[in-house]
């Protein structure tokens, strides 16, 4: 393997640590989602990065490059679809919060 | 050194099985049950560097689509609505 995708794969394994540390962690739902979709998807894009440098353009990195942009799209909407979701069915937030803006808007 | 990382991902998994145990609500178990899969993502990306079996990253592709529909139809059922909706 070339250097490159060693850095990629470290850098990536760090953002999946610290992600999973804030999904356990933080105190209620929205904080959670909120840390571990966005440090965990960015990690696994940067493994699958690592994986198109290691093949280069062949059948296997064609499909990690491709894998890219689905993975990153498919989270981030599902996360907001969910917390949406949590937040109509009614969830509380932690009791540090600051300022609940959807409430006001949602008048 | 590939086989060093894959340990520390099966134990990040191990790490949202055990928000799926404690959890308090169902949105809680559904955000590690999501983080899950794109772990698992990961694991089947080292898994093709290391074992050099291509078939793989079509088993990552299928898990970011069921992943996300299984995502998708929890939060359609918390909001009370039909998928059509």
């Amino acid at each position: 393997m070339n250097s490159i995708s060693i850095v990629l794969l470290i850098v990536g394994i760090t953002f999946d640590l610290f992600g999973c540390i804030g999904l356990l962690r933080l105190p209620d739902i929205y904080n959670r989602l909120q840390s571990a979709t966005k440090c965990v998807t960015l990690g696994t894009c940067s493994i699958l990065l690592a994986l198109f440098l290691h093949y280069g353009f062949t059948g296997v990195g064609i499909k990690a490059l491709i894998a890219i942009p689905l993975l990153f799209f498919a989270s981030t909407v599902g996360a907001h679809a969910l917390i949406r979701g949590s937040y109509k069915f009614g969830l509380k937030l932690t009791d540090k919060t600051v300022i609940d803006d959807y409430k006001e808007a949602d008048k | 050194m590939i086989e060093v990382l894959l340990y520390i991902l099966m134990g990040l998994n191990f790490l949202c099985f055990i928000r799926v145990l404690y959890g308090p609500t169902m949105a809680d178990r559904m955000v590690a049950i999501d983080i899950f899969g794109i772990l698992v993502v990961g694991i089947c990306a080292l898994l093709v560097i290391k074992t050099g079996r291509l078939f793989l990253i079509d088993v990552a592709i299928a898990w970011i689509i069921l992943s996300f529909i299984g995502t998708i139809a929890l939060a359609k059922y918390l909001t009370r609505k039909k998928l059509d909706e």
